[in-house]
């Protein structure tokens, strides 16, 4: 059973690290360019998962094909919790920039608590199911008995994950969004002196994050298939974990981080233990930030003056 | 062209600028000079809307742009090279020129302006897709020069300019500028330490003390002064 076994944990980790890949993305951008943690940006997962929720919900009642209901579905999510992101920002992170540098983080601990209980007030405190939207996969027999499955929805997953993120990388690398978002991460003042609108820059980043958090928050709700308004927590604490074990601030490193968190969970609950599988993630990340403080992808912060 | 009045500006509690005035004609270049603390830079940054005025008025080919955001000065035409260049040091030489030709048109003819940058700044060619950072010094202001005139400006300030810059060098930058001036029709606002290099190429100058500007006149009845002399020209100043 052994080889069969590891492939799938493997299966199972790199579904898991996409969801948690894409959410760290969000925190790694925005420590970048402001260098604040967005406390609040697990909560945004957390409605961008709601929003893909009753999205599926709608279109069940309608005969729409499979294929069109996830594409529309995605974009109503990542719309919406662009929205969302992006109020955030202006409501409780925007007023304070000149301000001390704690107390964004405050507001943004703030914030969180807010999306928490208006979901909670808004959606009811009880779980929330999705029946299964993608069903069926492949399966392999290995001669040991063990059946090894690749679900059609973690291929979904993946894909769009592997989409998203090249689409990503191409927006950061090469266009002119790109290049300013570098240069706020470096210096806003004088990137304003090129003539651009740093507010702005900042403004969509949130969006960008946003909408690739809401992307994660509907593809946890399709593979695990119930929700409530409190997942954003820990989700969230994990994909900072992600962020901050492949380098907050590096793009690269988030992917890259949250990769590893899903393999680490995943073998661990296959290897070790089920119930211990949220303190192997942060014991890797300490282990790690003592050997690598700034993380794996991250740069120290050494400059030629 | 650019009209400054009386303006006033704090940091914290600390007044910076005590009521000043300066005028600077479309063609000219003016210079401030001044000593350590004096308020030169934080003049330019009042200008460029980097830090807002309290008090007074500042007016750019007739409008009042001392409430307009930095970007948006940028837009109207007023590029600035801030003190210690602070180019990109992370991005790219050619990311850095990109940066610069935001304000003008979006960069949609980044060829033809960089290519007078190199025409100004041949080294920076070949140095295209080197990271700003591995720049030498002098290579880093020709960088922060470069980058400003991709956006086209109408008026350039600029935050000494000849700082921590090999003499070699600071020759070929000032020959830069007065060919900014020239050929390109650049305004130039041109603040600096080094008070002789500055009032040989300059049409007019201002001495700026402790936020106040105390003596105005060409840059040649500048450079006769007496007081000047004692204070910049011989023994505070560098030559």
């Amino acid at each position: 059973m052994d080889l069969a076994y590891f492939l799938q944990q493997l299966i199972n980790g790199v579904t898991l690290g996409s969801v948690y890949g894409l959410i760290a993305i969000g925190y790694t951008m925005v420590y970048g360019i402001i260098g604040m943690i967005n406390f609040a940006h697990g909560d945004i997962f957390m409605v961008g998962a709601f929003i893909a929720l009753i999205s599926f919900i709608l279109f069940a009642l309608t005969s729409i094909a499979l294929p069109i209901v996830l594409l529309l579905t995605l974009l109503i999510a990542m719309v919406f919790t662009a929205c969302y992101g992006w109020t955030v920002e202006k409501l409780a992170y925007k007023p304070l920039r000149k301000s001390f540098r704690l107390a964004p983080l405050i507001s943004a601990l703030g914030m969180s608590i807010v999306l928490q209980n208006y979901v909670q007030a808004a959606q009811g405190a009880r779980i929330k199911t999705l029946q299964p939207v993608i069903q069926g996969g492949f399966t392999f027999l290995e001669d040991t008995g063990f059946t090894v499955s690749l679900s059609y929805l973690q291929i979904f997953i993946i894909l769009v994950t592997i989409f998203l993120m090249a689409v990503f990388t191409l927006l950061i690398t090469r266009t002119a969004l790109g290049r300013a978002q570098r240069a706020c991460e470096q210096d806003r003042t004088m990137t304003a002196l090129m003539g651009i609108n740093v507010d702005r820059t900042i403004s969509i980043t949130f969006i960008i994050g946003s909408s690739l958090a809401s992307v994660a928050g509907m593809m946890f709700v399709m593979y695990y298939g119930v929700i409530d308004f409190y997942i954003g927590f820990l989700a969230g604490i994990k994909a900072f974990t992600a962020a901050v074990l492949g380098g907050i601030g590096s793009i690269p490193g988030a992917m890259l981080g949250g990769l590893l968190i899903g393999l680490i969970e995943v073998f661990w609950s296959g290897y070790i233990s089920i119930e211990y599988k949220d303190i192997a993630a942060f014991t890797v990340l300490v282990v790690v930030l003592i050997f690598y403080p700034t993380g794996f992808l991250g740069k120290p912060d050494i400059e030629k003056v | 062209m650019l009209l400054i009045s009386k303006v006033e500006t704090f940091y914290g509690n600390i007044q910076a600028l005590r009521g000043v005035d300066v005028k600077v004609n479309s063609g000219e270049i003016v210079t401030l000079i001044g000593s350590n603390g004096a308020g030169k830079s934080t003049l330019l940054m009042t200008i460029s809307g980097v830090n807002k005025a309290s008090t007074g008025e500042i007016l750019f080919d007739d409008q009042r742009i001392e409430n307009l955001l930095p970007h948006e000065i940028v837009n109207l035409g007023i590029s600035q090279v801030p003190e210690g260049r602070r180019i990109f040091s992370r991005l790219s030489v050619e990311d850095n020129l990109r940066l610069g030709a935001s304000a003008y048109e979006k960069g949609k003819n980044f060829d033809t302006d960089a290519k007078d940058v190199y025409d100004l700044f041949p080294v920076l060619k070949d140095r295209l897709n080197q990271r700003g950072g591995t720049l030498s010094g002098g290579e880093q202001q020709m960088l922060a020069i470069g980058r400003a005139m991709m956006a086209r400006p109408k008026m350039l300030l600029l935050d000494e300019p000849s700082l921590g810059i090999a003499p070699k060098l600071v020759n070929q930058i000032f020959v830069a500028i007065k060919n900014i001036n020239k050929e390109k029709k650049v305004t130039i606002f041109l603040v600096e330490q080094n008070a002789k290099k500055a009032l040989e190429l300059a049409d007019r100058g201002y001495v700026l003390v402790n936020g106040n500007v105390t003596l105005e006149g060409t840059g040649q009845d500048l450079l006769k002064n007496k007081d000047i002399q004692a204070a910049y020209l011989e023994g505070g100043g560098k030559k």
